[in-house]
């Protein structure tokens, strides 16, 4: 396998990295109005996360920065492409980012409230947008030979672009249900079983209808294969998951997104960015490439970083394993200025 | 905000460390409400950090291409090696209160600054390239890296490195000193701490207000006295660093210098104050009132006869070596075939480049007379010197973030400086690195929505810092208001409550600390 081809897979493995982890971070936010009901219980679900949410949200981060690395044509070609979505997607992460530190900090019931609104609707608006963003990826943008997006700031908005969308948004409703299946007990739990028993059905169908539309386009034996053993794991998670077996269910859902996500890059493969005007002027892993000086060096420190921020992140999740319910939600204390009154 | 967070780092592993060894719950206290501001403020960083991972492919995108070899691989290296660690640390350090081994939680937030120094490595490494590039060849009119070490170890990123540590350390002291500063002179004037006959402090408590007892008072004299000498030492590096990074500019940026010196004439003077007009092109209008002979030529050079070439020198010998006209390249846009204009507006990196220098020394001034007020344990009972102290504050963060004006407006026309020493080729004008396909509405859309968004966020942060200011310790530790009455410690402090979970009544639980901490 050459160098470029190489970093063609860890940018794949860094988005299933991202997919995996903060889709049920963007769930489990956007299940606000859903399966909590109080402001308590809203705090039950942000303790879920808490300790780990950032750390999540860096898989998108790297993702990004690897390409850059990687792939600067790529890199550059894209975000400019999707100038406006991704400036929206900017603005949903930060909004949510600071709601989940602040959300807390201050005491009235405007605040509380206030932020609570934000995070759900920017988690709902940061994975619409981040779904929208990869399967233009993988469908193509207008671009011209200069790999410049031409047709306005529009241009990507596409029938692709909300099934993505869609596709992202129903996954994480699920994985964060699941999720919360896991980390919370009592009645949350029970309303995250019932919501993932019942919505996975209908919530999955925009993400088989991506894998699809990226097989019909340029699929193989392979990657046929690959979309038959995401089904099998699919069908296999939910039986799960209907059997109370909880924590198998989670991981073999994880197991339908790594074949997902494999079958839709490897059908790609070896375009990285398709030009929708004219196939020559495609971005491949190999022009869009750095050279293979750059590529060694960033294999090297991929080597060294990748094993660790692996095993330090699973070692945070076993710290914070313990499951969490509204009697653990401290009592509210108000912020007093320490000053004497007179 | 995100020197503060740099520089708030290591001094709260300190503080911790010294809980760890002493048990003592004065650094307890301490770390915790010096934690709590530091968490307030780290978010923004993340928040903002986003933004610059992603803006150079966003409006930036000719840039990327031409250096995307180069200039990708330390923000990767800094997503993978710092970023992931940085994050899933602190969120370790956050909850893991009584949840983890004391040694490992004081390892998970060491850890975490690690990695934050560590990930302002990698990016200080970035930008220096631009000012300095070094470690590639031209290729098809690429920069193509084929050094990685020259990258890293470039000797503008090590200086700016240091410079950046060092001003970071001296925002963070400075935030501290005010802060202490205030809550000391808020217990004298609510009449807690008085003075005796000859000016020491007798330390007394309220046992009304949570977290108003004898120990509250170390708290922020031990506080103020750390963070004093953190500002001293932080100045003394800021000048060794800034020297030397001077004199890089100087081989490197003449121009940047000349101009914020205001030197338009070769010479050796130092211009101590210049009036005029100073954005004119050939600089006749700027008129010099005082001037040290010398001086200019140490900052420059190291000693004080050498001749510093001014901006009349320097600007035809640019022109020469760059061409005085934008190549008619339609990756220039409209501004194809422009006259450029070598000169940075002088105006900016003159000033910059004086606040920067002329705050800082204000604000390790303020700390140097916080430590010297406070000598006998406790604050005059002057509101003026309060609300000096208290805005003394703003004095580093200004000088800082005029530093980064100055160094960044003082760059252009520049986006990649021409490295003077080699590398022929290897330089970008600013006009060429926008993204051709993306329009003016989309890059005016955006940075006003941006200014906008953070604009509210600041405004959201600094009146959560306020008021978690002005609730002290107890803001970070609401377990201090449910202690029972019979749990006052003596002055000293040096008893044996170091776990606060033994003193507190049996309607918390230890889990509810956790959280209270962490939200």
């Amino acid at each position: 396998m050459d160098l470029p081809t190489l970093w063609f897979v860890v940018i794949a493995v860094l988005w299933f990295g991202y997919l995996m982890l903060e889709s049920f971070d963007m769930g489990v936010l956007m299940h606000f109005f859903g399966i909590a009901r109080t402001p308590t219980e809203r705090r039950v679900l942000l303790n879920t996360i808490g300790p780990v949410w950032d750390g999540n949200e860096v898989w998108l981060i790297v993702a990004g920065a690897a390409t850059f690395a990687a792939f600067p044509y790529w890199y550059a070609s894209l975000f400019s492409g999707l100038y406006i979505p991704l400036v929206f997607a900017l603005f949903a992460l930060i909004v949510r980012a600071i709601a989940i530190e602040y959300r807390s900090k201050h005491h009235t019931e405007r605040w509380t409230a206030t932020w609570d609104r934000l995070m759900a609707i920017a988690s709902l608006l940061a994975s619409f947008l981040v779904g929208a963003l990869l399967a233009v990826t993988t469908t193509g943008l207008p671009l011209n030979e200069n790999g410049d997006r031409v047709g306005g700031p529009w241009a990507w908005f596409s029938w692709p672009a909300v099934i993505g969308g869609l596709a992202l948004v129903g996954f994480s409703l699920i994985h964060g249900a699941n999720f919360l299946a896991l980390r919370t007990e009592g009645e949350l739990r029970e309303r995250s079983r019932a919501f993932v028993l019942r919505w996975t059905p209908l919530l999955i169908l925009p993400l088989l209808a991506w894998v699809i539309i990226v097989q019909v386009q340029s699929g193989s034996a392979f990657t046929w294969t690959l979309v038959v053993l995401a089904a099998i794991a699919l069908v296999a998670a939910y039986l799960l998951i209907r059997a109370k077996r909880q924590k198998a269910g989670f991981i073999t859902m994880g197991v339908f997104l790594a074949f997902g996500v494999a079958a839709i890059f490897a059908a790609v493969f070896p375009v990285v960015l398709p030009s929708t005007i004219d196939p020559a002027f495609n971005l491949t892993v190999w022009n869009a490439a750095s050279g293979d000086y750059t590529l060694g060096v960033m294999t090297v420190i991929a080597l060294l970083g990748l094993p660790a921020v692996i095993i330090t992140q699973a070692w945070s999740y076993r710290t914070f394993s313990k499951r969490l319910a509204t009697k653990h939600i401290p009592e509210i204390h108000e912020i007093v200025p320490a000053v004497r009154k007179k | 905000m995100v020197p503060l967070t740099l520089g708030l780092g290591p001094i709260l592993v300190f503080m911790q460390w010294r809980w760890l060894r002493t048990g003592n719950e004065l650094f307890l206290r301490m770390t915790k409400f010096w934690g709590k501001i530091y968490v307030i403020n780290f978010i923004m960083g993340v928040a903002t950090g986003l933004v610059q991972e992603f803006q150079f492919g966003l409006a930036w995108s000719e840039y990327s291409r031409f250096v995307g070899d180069v200039f990708g691989a330390p923000l990767a290296m800094e997503g993978l090696l710092a970023f992931f660690f940085e994050s899933i640390y602190l969120g370790m350090w956050i909850f893991g209160w009584k949840r983890l081994n004391k040694h490992v939680h004081l390892y998970a937030l060491a850890s975490a600054v690690v990695a934050s120094m560590l990930s302002a490595f990698f990016i200080i490494v970035a930008n220096s390239w631009m000012q300095h590039p070094v470690g590639v060849e031209l290729i098809d009119g690429r920069a193509v890296m084929n050094d990685v070490w020259a990258v890293l170890t470039n000797n503008t990123a090590l200086a700016a490195y240091a410079h950046a540590i060092f001003g970071a350390l001296s925002v963070a002291a400075g935030v501290i000193v005010g802060v202490s500063f205030y809550h000391l002179w808020r217990r004298r004037h609510d009449g807690i701490d008085t003075v005796d006959a000859q000016g020491r402090v007798v330390v007394g408590e309220a046992p009304e207000i949570a977290g108003r007892d004898k120990l509250d008072h170390r708290v922020w004299l031990k506080s103020l006295r750390i963070a004093g000498v953190v500002s001293i030492a932080a100045f003394i590096g800021l000048v060794g660093t800034g020297d030397g990074l001077g004199k890089l500019m100087y081989e490197q940026q003449p121009l940047k210098m000349a101009s914020a010196e205001g030197a338009c004439h070769t010479g050796t003077s130092f211009s101590v104050l210049s009036v005029g007009s100073l954005g004119s092109k050939d600089c006749e209008d700027i008129v010099p009132i005082l001037e040290i002979p010398g001086v200019l030529s140490f900052l420059a050079k190291g000693d004080f006869t050498t001749d510093v070439p001014g901006i009349n020198e320097l600007l035809p010998v640019y022109e020469e070596l760059y061409g005085t006209n934008l190549p008619d390249d339609p990756m220039y846009g409209d501004r194809a075939g422009e006259e450029i204009e070598y000169l940075p507006i002088v105006e900016v990196t003159y000033w910059g480049f004086r606040i920067m220098i002329g705050f800082g020394g204000v604000a390790t001034f303020a700390a140097v007379l916080a430590l010297w007020l406070t000598r006998k344990g406790t604050v005059p009972k002057s509101k003026l010197l309060m609300q000096a102290a208290v805005a003394s504050i703003a004095l580093s963060f200004i000088a800082n973030s005029s530093g980064w004006v100055f160094t960044e407006m003082g760059r252009q026309p520049f986006v990649v400086v021409p490295n003077p020493e080699a590398l022929d080729g290897v330089f970008m004008f600013t006009a060429a690195a926008i993204s051709p396909g993306v329009s003016t509405g989309e890059l005016l859309f955006s940075l006003i929505s941006f200014t906008v968004l953070y604009g509210v966020l600041l405004l959201v942060e600094l009146f959560l810092m306020r008021n978690y200011v002005r609730g002290g310790v107890a803001s970070a530790m609401p377990e201090l208001a449910h202690r029972d009455d019979d749990t006052d410690e003596d002055a000293s402090g040096e008893d044996s409550t170091d776990e606060t979970g033994r003193t507190k009544t049996a309607r918390k639980t230890s889990e509810d600390d956790v959280l209270d901490f962490a939200f």
